[in-house]
């Protein structure tokens, strides 16, 4: 790692400060993907801010029909949240599943979202759900959030406070994990909300992205079979040493299928 | 430039001035000399670090010593207490779960963790819960022997 300032503030306004005030700073908070980013010198931040000290970015909360889950909330404190596992237990199960158990003592939700790695759970259920990404500035709705590879469309110095998921009818999450690395090859997160059929699938892309097709068969038979034959375009899958475009593109139906037999019990 | 840390280990508080970007398994292994901590493949996936901060099993050589300001550490040098080893260890021991014995200290600090949150781990769990733990020597055979029986000596 090269050297970097290290500040641990108590408010937000005095993190959203101290960032503004480095000559190029980040946010830090469970520190699971920066850490082994900055260990390989990948990035060298003048400054990290940790958030982890700002207590209102902590918890999770449930009502009106919705979960709330701070920031700086641990994966394993979600995965193992009597409000999740009752609410949206998809949810739970997806939290549960991340890294190993070391990693979801430290790994945060607000964490995974703001840093949008392809192959990252969160933002599967983030937008499977239509969650809201509540910020110290405004709110983001889940379409909206996920620009691209590793990019969202928060702005420079803004901070996710926490992120609010709506309570579906049901859900299921599953995921393709690489061999060696454990990542998702693929993930979908399939939920009946609200508002209809939603499917994301993270890992297979430069980035989470709905599955429209995949939506619109489940709008008509919330079942398995009715995905049967949607194609996935490889062209617009990852393809690397792991798996081609062809590979991961077959894999979301099978994994696709998988998600909603989960959802259905 | 450095900062003042404190961090209270196996029960002494304990305070360095270190540079920020020190890693809390560099604080343990070469500011405070407690070397049973290992480093293995430093990227976070073999678990030879683990350590428990606040009760809770993680790899110290991916948090910044700076993180745990504040917090109590456990290492598997606070394990044994008056000489006698821990329940876990004394399992480890018992049931050969280990040849070279490289992964055993973060091995033994996962399991501890898993036995706390599962009283009575059955093979899978174990199995599972030792996801983040990599031994190239045993096989994970004994390994998950030990921690069943140490699980079920923890609970008495």
């Amino acid at each position: 790692m090269y050297a970097f300032n290290y500040h641990r503030p108590a408010s937000l306004a005095d993190a959203a400060k101290l960032l503004g005030g480095a000559s190029d700073g980040k946010f830090i908070a469970g520190g699971q993907t920066l850490l082994p980013t900055l260990k390989n010198r990948l990035a060298s931040p003048s400054d990290l801010v940790d958030l982890t000290g700002i207590a209102e970015l902590g918890g999770i909360s449930a009502s009106g029909g919705a979960v709330s889950i701070g920031a700086i909330t641990k994966h394993a404190a979600v995965a193992t949240s009597a409000d999740v596992k009752k609410a949206i237990p998809a949810l739970a199960k997806l939290a549960g599943g991340i890294g190993d158990p070391q990693v979801r003592n430290m790994g945060t939700c607000g964490g995974s979202v703001a840093n949008n790695d392809p192959a990252a759970d969160y933002p599967a259920a983030v937008v499977g759900l239509n969650a809201t990404v509540h910020t110290n500035k405004r709110k983001i709705a889940a379409d909206a959030f996920f620009t691209g590879l590793f990019e969202t469309a928060l702005e420079e110095g803004e901070i996710i406070t926490k992120i609010e998921f709506p309570q579906p009818k049901r859900a299921g999450y599953e995921k393709f994990r690489n061999p060696a690395s454990r990542y998702a090859m693929v993930g979908v997160f399939v939920a009946e909300t609200a508002n209809g059929i939603r499917v994301a699938v993270t890992g297979a892309g430069p980035c989470v992205f709905r599955h429209t097709e995949m939506e619109a068969a489940l709008g008509k038979s919330f079942s398995p079979d009715a995905l049967k034959g949607i194609k996935t375009d490889p062209a617009k899958m990852n393809s690397d040493i792991h798996g081609s475009g062809e590979y991961r593109a077959h894999l979301v139906g099978v994994v696709a299928k998988r998600a909603v037999q989960n959802a259905l019990g | 430039m450095t900062i003042s840390v404190t961090i209270t280990v196996n029960g002494q508080q304990e305070t360095r001035d270190v540079e920020p970007r020190t890693l809390l398994v560099q604080f343990l292994r070469e500011h405070l000399q407690l070397t049973g901590t290992h480093v293995g493949c430093d990227t976070s996936q073999c678990g030879a670090c683990v350590v428990h901060i606040d009760g809770k099993s993680v790899k110290s050589c991916t948090i910044l010593a700076a993180q745990a300001q504040g917090a109590k550490v456990i290492t598997i040098e606070g394990l044994a207490q008056d000489g006698k080893l821990h329940p876990m260890q004394e399992a480890f021991r018992e049931h050969h779960a280990l040849q070279c014995g490289f992964c055993t200290p973060g091995m033994i600090m996962s399991a501890v963790d898993l036995a706390q949150r599962n009283p009575n781990p059955s093979e899978e769990t174990v199995r599972h819960e030792l996801e983040g733990n990599l031994c190239r020597c045993t096989g994970y055979h004994n390994i998950v022997k030990a921690v069943m029986a140490g699980a079920q000596a923890m609970r008495g």
